[in-house]
């Protein structure tokens, strides 16, 4: 019992940690640090980082709410942890 | 039918709506208003919280600041949206299992200790009023146009109308009143950007508009705009920094766990259903503030351009636009600037007594704007004025203006009154009942509840007349607040078992006292006028460049290492805390949060 409390834990932050890696490359990253590099290519009439800044990383965090919601109700189920 | 009438018109029927729709809820439930979330599906309670927490920041302040800051001003997009990523994956389904409805209960029970939630009412009171001096200043914007007085006369009237507002109370709990709220706030917002970004590119969609190509020209917006702007000695558009990329990192970082900490956004995942549904809503209640967030940018290089063209009539013919006789005859200038001037938030003086408007950066040292006869900017533009001037400018029908009054009307009042709600019940129910008198009577507690709120509003209206800042820029600040003091010590109790009561409450001192150090420094004590003392830290900013209003990110850093070293040399929580907060990790056997507050 012990050691699947300590399981689930583990396969809880290993999602919350992939969840949190790309929502810091898409923003910090690519909306900020590499903005000036990225700026170089253009998306339509938009200029890529500027697009990361004011629009894509929006997008992107949606999903990552989403898919984190989905997959850790999988990880809820497969500890039979989850809400009856 | 004139424009004043129609303005009328729309804020009254949206005000009928909201009062018939609370009305209405109210005969059908009895449930006490704090539990507004529960039983609701967690897409209605979405965009109940994306109502609840856009607020005449997002609504009326945000794009105008975007708008002169370009590239930079995604701070806010960015910061006030990836907040939402925390709160879901780190505290939103772990608080619901919980099962308390404030968050200084949750740290009187994880923190065993009755001065813990009392440090966390400390934070959540600093926070909040800092929050109302914003919103005020967006509600002063907003009366004071609409109503044809100065700004000053606009703050006062507001104050009258929140509190009162407030202390009808229970509306704001009411989930289908905010669901109203909502949709007319965000029609009121995107259908002049719809028509804005028509106008001006030909896509009808923002989004999409903002990446497209002018009308009738072979060139993209942002390009012109570019052009525009730095031909007037501002900096470009799409790659402005706010002062320094680290500061726009560290701004980022400070919104973004200012979000996950601030108590009246946290408060509505406390009682959805399940923990499972916490987790979707905070999904859901990101798409319906995301339909306004991915709006924003549109607006603001819209407005930018539009103002630009229409102050500088060359924008639209490409003839030079630094030149002698260059800029709008000021007689020849129209309606809207007039109908601003009264409110005194836009004005303008003839430096060079040409009768015409130049409108540029005046701190550029580009020897072209002497030459041309130019000495000096000729319009100020408060910048709290452009989204609500935005359809005025882009001269849309008058039912457009007078939907974005509404619109601006409801942000500012439902968050406003929100916060005095969460005020009271801190004031008189955490605090006083809880901590100091606990015999005290239900009829004085909703007494000192309705006292805390009256004081807690003539405060920040005063503030609001000499404010620290632009609306955002001031919301900003209580963010950096609760990021430095609240977030952390949520965090790291749902996080690390071996938390203990004097790490917590030492980290969130250190972390309150070091950023209100730091940012009374630059706004005065408190934030009243004339208290600075920028000489006692070495000058603005003079922490690597970082802006008061960035600095709560370094505050919840030394938040975090406090109560990390401090938690090592104490003695840890007892057996059972450490137990509570196994059981906090795993879903199973939530059970529904009670009425009882």
């Amino acid at each position: 019992m012990e050691d699947q409390a300590k399981a689930y834990w583990f396969a809880t932050l290993k999602l919350i940690g992939g969840i949190l890696v790309v929502w810091a490359i898409v923003s910090y990253g690519f909306g900020i640090l590499l903005a000036p590099a990225l700026n170089n290519i253009s998306l339509g009439g938009y200029p890529f980082g500027f697009w990361w800044a004011q629009q894509g990383s929006i997008y992107v965090f949606i999903a990552l709410i989403f898919v984190y919601a989905k997959m850790q109700g999988k990880i809820d189920v497969k500890f039979n942890v989850n809400e009856e | 039918m004139s424009l004043t009438f129609l303005t009328y018109l729309f804020v009254g029927a949206s005000f009928a709506l909201y009062i018939g729709i609370a009305v209405w809820a109210r005969a059908g439930s009895t449930s006490d208003f704090y539990v507004a979330g529960g039983g609701v599906h967690p897409v209605i309670n979405g965009m109940a919280t994306a109502a609840d927490w856009m607020s005449a920041a997002s609504f009326i302040s945000m794009a105008g600041l975007i708008a002169y800051m370009g590239y930079g001003g995604g701070l806010f997009l960015m910061g006030w949206t990836g907040g939402y990523v925390l709160m879901a994956t780190l505290l939103a389904p772990y608080l619901r299992k919980f099962g308390r409805f404030t968050v200084p209960a949750f740290f009187a029970d994880r923190y065993y200790s009755k001065s813990a939630a009392g440090m966390a009412v400390i934070c959540l009171l600093v926070a909040s009023l800092t929050y109302i001096i914003g919103q005020m200043t967006g509600v002063g914007v907003t009366f004071a146009r609409f109503l044809g007085v100065t700004n000053e006369m606009g703050i006062y009237l507001g104050m009258a109308i929140v509190f009162s507002y407030a202390v009808f109370g229970g509306m704001k709990g009411i989930t289908y009143t905010q669901v109203a709220q909502y949709c007319v706030l965000i029609s009121a917002y995107t259908i002049p950007a719809i028509f804005i970004s028509f106008q001006l590119t030909g896509v009808p969609i923002p989004q999409l508009g903002l990446g497209a190509s002018l009308v009738g020209e072979d060139i993209t917006l942002l390009t012109k705009l570019n052009q525009v702007v730095t031909e007037l000695g501002f900096g470009e558009y799409t790659t402005a920094l706010p002062g320094s990329r680290l500061n726009m990192f560290v701004y980022t970082i400070s919104l973004m766990i200012g979000t996950a900490g601030l108590p009246h956004v946290i408060i509505r995942f406390f009682t959805v259903p399940t923990v499972a549904d916490a987790r979707y809503s905070a999904g859901w209640a990101l798409v319906f503030i995301a339909i306004l967030y991915t709006t924003a940018p549109g607006v603001a290089a819209m407005a930018r351009y539009n103002l630009h063209a229409t102050v500088s009539p060359e924008v639209l013919t490409s003839a030079p636009l630094v030149a002698e006789g260059a800029g709008l005859v000021y007689e020849d200038r129209p309606e809207w600037m007039k109908r601003w001037e009264v409110t005194g938030l836009l004005a303008w003086t003839d430096k060079n007594n040409d009768g015409k408007i130049q409108y540029y950066n005046d701190k550029s040292t580009d020897p072209k704007f002497a030459a041309a006869g130019w000495q000096g900017n000729e319009l100020t533009v408060n910048r709290d004025i452009i989204v609500l001037a935005n359809p005025e400018i882009a001269l849309l029908p008058n039912w457009v203006i007078a939907l974005v009054a509404a619109g601006g009307v409801a942000a500012a009042l439902s968050t406003a009154a929100g916060l005095l709600l969460a005020i009271s019940s801190a004031v008189s129910h955490d605090l006083l009942k809880k901590i100091f008198i606990p015999d005290m009577s239900e009829k004085n507690e909703l007494l000192t509840g309705k006292i805390s709120m009256a004081l807690a509003i003539v405060l920040a209206g005063y503030l609001g007349l000499n404010p620290p800042g632009f609306a955002a820029g001031t919301v900003a600040l209580a963010f950096g607040i609760a990021a430095c003091s609240i977030f952390p010590a949520l965090m790291m109790g749902i996080f690390n078992k071996n938390m203990c009561k004097y790490g917590a409450i030492s980290g969130m001192a250190v972390g309150l006292f070091v950023t209100l150090f730091y940012v009374f420094a630059h706004k005065g004590i408190f934030f009243f006028k004339g208290t600075e003392y920028l000489g006692l830290i070495g000058g603005a900013n003079s922490f690597f460049g970082i802006t008061p209003e960035a600095f709560g990110a370094i505050g919840a850093g030394l938040n975090f290492l406090t109560a990390y070293i401090v938690s090592k040399v104490t003695p840890p929580p007892p057996e059972h805390i450490q137990e509570m907060v196994e059981n906090v990790r795993t879903p199973r056997g939530s059970s529904a949060v009670s009425g009882a507050h």
